[in-house]
C-alpha cells in the first residue's frame, strides 16, 4: 500500500480519480433516470384525465387519481379486480409449491447417497434450459384433454418441478447445510421428513425467501402460457388483461385509465421489490456466483 | 453404518419423486405429445369451420416450414435482430458499470444504482410493453416532448416505421436486463483474485489496462454464459413484442418473432404446423442448452480454486 509515489505523481492521480468519479456518477445518474423515467411518466399519467393527457405532457399531476381507479374498476370487460386476485393466487401458490419441492428435492441430492443420483441431477441441470414454449402445443392439449381448460391447476402445479429453483437450493445448501446436522437429528430420533420440515426449511429460509419472490415476479408477469389456457373472463391474469387493452380499438380509450390499468399490474411488485431490494439484489449475486 | 446408510437411500428417492412426476406428467408428456402432433396434417380449414386430419403425413409439415413461402427465415431473423439491437448496448454498459461498481480506487456508493437498474427486470413485461407503446404514441408523451423540442406540428409516426419499431422494442429488452447484467458481471469480477488487482495498481497499470488485461481475460467464462443465457431468452422473447406491434401484424410482420409465430399457429389451432415448429425451436435451444451446460461444468473445478482463495 506504502508504494513510494512523488508528490507531483501523487497529485495527478487524484485529480484524474477526481475526474472519473465525476464522470462514473454523471453517467449512472444519467441511466438511473432512464430507467426510472417510464415509471415517471406512468405515475404522473395515471392522475391526469383523457383530454389533458392527449394535450401533451407535463410534469405535475392532476386531480384524477380517484377517478381512474375507479373508471378501471367499473370496466366490466377487463374484469381488473377480479384478473387481480386471481393473479395473486396463481402467484403465491406458485411460489410456495415451487419453494417447498425445490429444497426437498436439493435436499435428496445434497443429503442422500443413492444409484441414480448423479444421474438425476445431470438430467436436472440438462433440462434447466428447455424453454417451456418448445411443449406448449402438447401441455395446452393435454390440459384441456383432463379438463382444466380456465382452471388454474395448470399454471400452479407444474412449478413442482423448477430446475433453475432447485439448483438455488443445492447452491445454498452446499454452503449453509453441513451434513453433520442431519446425522445429529437422526441421533436424536428424528424422523427423515420430520429432519426436512422442522430443522432444514428454518435453515434454508433466506434461500427460499429469494426464490420465492423471484418465483413469484415470474409467475406474475406470465403471459404466453395462461393467453392459451384462460378464456373465461372471470379467470383471466394481468398480464391478459393488458393484452386485451391493447387490441382492443386503442384509440377510443379513457387513457387515464389505460395508465391506471397498467400501473396496477406493475405498483404492488414494484413497492416489494423496493422494500425487498437489498435482499433480492444480494440473491442474484448469489445465483450469478454459480454461473 | 453401512446398513444404514443403504436404507437411508430410500428416503433419496422418496424427496426427488415429486419433482420428476411433475416434470413427466407436465413437460416430458406434452413435449413427446407436441413431437408427435408435427407428424399429422390437424388444421382447421375453411377459415376455422372444418377440422382437417389429423391425418400421418411424415416430415411434410417440416417441409411446409422451412419452404420459402413460409417466411420461417425471416421470423428467425426478426428474433435475432430485436435480441442483438438490445444486447450490444446491454452488454457493453453493464460491462462498463460493473467495472466501476468493483473499481477498488473509485470506491463508489453503489447500493442506490443498483436498486434502480435492477427495477425494470422484475416489471411484467407485457405492461412493459403496454407502458412504452402509449409513451411512444402517436399522441403520447415521446411525442410531445419531440414536437416542443423540434417545432415540428406533426408527430413521428414509431410504429408505422420497422427500424422505429423494432428500436422501442429494443430499448425495452435493453431497460429490462442491463441491471440483470451488470450485478451478474459485478458477481464475476467481485470472484477475481483482489490481489492482481492490487498488483496490477502497484505495477502504475491505468484503469483500462487493468480491466482489458485482468478483468475482462478472467470473466471471460460468465461473460460466454451471459451470451449464451441471453441468446436463449431472446429465442423465447414474446410478451414485448406482441404487445407491441399487436399480436405481430404491425409493419409487415417484421418484428414478429419466432415464438410469437408458434403463438399464431396455437390460437388457431394449426396442431400440426405448430408441432413442427416447436420441435425446430426445441432443437435450437437445446444446442445453446449444451453449450450453456458444457461451460458451466468446464468452471466447476476452477471456481472452488476461488472459493477456497476468498474465504
Amino acid at each position: 500500500m506504502a508504494a513510494p509515489v512523488d508528490a507531483v505523481g501523487e497529485m495527478s492521480n487524484s485529480k484524474q480519480l477526481l475526474i472519473r468519479r465525476v464522470i462514473s456518477y454523471t453517467v449512472l445518474t444519467i441511466f438511473a433516470i432512464l430507467s426510472l423515467f417510464p415509471f415517471f411518466i406512468l405515475l404522473i399519467n395515471m392522475t391526469r384525465d383523457t383530454n389533458s393527457i392527449q394535450k401533451g405532457f407535463s410534469i405535475v399531476p392532476g386531480s384524477y387519481l380517484i377517478k381512474n381507479f375507479k373508471t378501471v374498476l367499473g370496466k366490466h370487460d377487463w374484469k381488473m379486480l377480479s384478473s387481480l386476485k386471481n393473479s395473486l393466487i396463481i402467484s403465491g401458490l406458485t411460489a410456495l409449491l415451487s419453494t417447498y419441492f425445490s429444497a426437498l428435492t436439493a435436499y435428496s441430492i445434497h443429503v442422500y447417497d443413492y444409484k441414480l443420483k448423479k444421474f438425476l441431477f445431470t438430467f436436472i441441470l440438462m433440462i434447466m434450459m428447455v424453454p417451456t414454449q418448445v411443449s406448449a402445443l402438447g401441455f395446452v392439449r393435454l390440459m384441456a384433454s383432463w379438463g382444466l381448460t380456465n382452471s388454474f391447476i395448470p399454471l400452479i402445479v407444474p412449478s413442482i418441478a423448477a430446475p433453475a429453483t432447485f439448483f438455488f437450493m443445492k447452491q445454498y445448501m452446499d454452503s449453509a447445510l453441513p451434513l453433520e446436522i442431519v446425522e445429529a437429528a437422526r441421533i436424536d430420533g428424528s424422523g427423515e421428513f420430520r429432519t426436512f420440515n422442522e430443522l432444514v426449511t428454518p435453515i434454508m429460509k433466506p434461500a427460499i425467501a429469494v426464490q420465492a419472490i423471484f418465483t413469484f415476479v415470474s409467475s406474475w408477469n406470465n403471459f404466453f402460457i395462461p393467453a392459451l389456457l384462460l378464456d373465461d373472463k372471470n379467470k383471466r391474469t394481468l398480464p391478459i388483461v393488458i393484452g386485451i387493452i391493447r387490441s382492443a380499438d386503442y384509440a377510443s380509450f379513457d387513457m387515464g385509465a389505460v395508465y391506471m390499468a397498467i400501473g396496477i399490474s406493475i405498483i404492488p411488485v414494484a413497492i416489494v421489490y423496493l422494500i425487498l431490494s437489498k435482499f433480492i439484489i444480494r440473491g442474484i449475486a448469489l445465483g450469478a456466483v454459480k454461473g | 453404518m453401512k446398513h444404514k446408510s443403504i436404507s437411508y437411500a430410500k428416503w433419496g428417492y422418496i424427496f426427488i419423486i415429486p419433482f420428476f412426476v411433475a416434470f413427466i406428467l407436465f413437460n416430458l408428456i406434452p413435449l413427446v405429445s407436441t413431437f408427435y402432433n408435427s407428424l399429422f396434417e390437424n388444421y382447421m380449414g375453411r377459415g376455422g369451420l372444418v377440422q382437417v386430419g389429423p391425418n400421418f403425413i411424415g416430415l411434410d409439415n417440416f417441409r411446409t416450414m422451412f419452404a420459402p413461402e413460409t417466411e420461417l427465415g425471416k421470423y428467425f431473423g426478426n428474433t435475432f435482430v430485436l435480441w442483438i439491437l438490445g444486447f450490444i448496448p446491454q452488454i457493453f454498459f453493464s460491462l462498463l458499470f460493473a467495472s466501476w461498481f468493483t473499481d477498488l480506487r473509485m470506491k463508489l456508493k453503489t447500493g442506490a444504482y443498483k436498486v434502480i437498474f435492477y427495477l425494470p427486470n422484475v416489471i411484467m413485461a407485457a405492461a412493459m410493453g403496454m407502458l412504452f407503446y402509449t409513451m411512444f404514441a402517436q399522441n403520447g408523451p415521446i411525442n410531445s416532448i419531440y414536437m416542443s423540442i423540434t417545432g415540428k406540428d406533426s408527430p413521428y409516426m414509431f410504429f408505422d416505421n420497422v427500424w422505429s419499431q423494432r428500436s422501442v422494442i429494443a430499448i425495452i429488452n435493453f431497460l429490462m436486463w442491463y441491471g440483470n447484467t451488470t450485478i451478474m458481471l459485478m458477481a464475476a469480477i467481485n470472484g477475481v483474485d483482489p490481489s492482481l488487482y492490487e498488483s496490477a495498481q502497484i505495477d502504475g497499470a491505468t484503469p483500462s489496462q487493468t480491466f482489458w488485461k485482468i478483468t475482462l481475460p478472467l470473466i471471460r467464462p460468465i461473460l460466454l454464459y451471459v451470451l449464451i443465457t441471453s441468446l436463449i431468452g431472446g429465442l423465447q422473447m414474446y410478451d414485448v413484442p406482441q404487445i407491441i406491434t399487436k399480436n405481430g401484424e404491425q409493419v409487415q410482420r417484421t418484428s414478429m418473432t419466432v415464438v410469437m409465430y408458434l403463438q399464431k399457429h396455437l390460437y388457431s389451432k394449426n396442431y400440426g404446423m405448430a408441432g413442427a415448429l416447436s420441435v425446430i425451436l426445441f432443437v435450437v435451444a437445446a444446442v445453446l442448452s449444451l453449450i450453456v451446460f458444457y461451460v458451466t461444468t468446464e468452471r466447476e473445478p476452477k471456481k472452488k480454486v476461488k472459493k477456497g482463495g476468498i474465504k
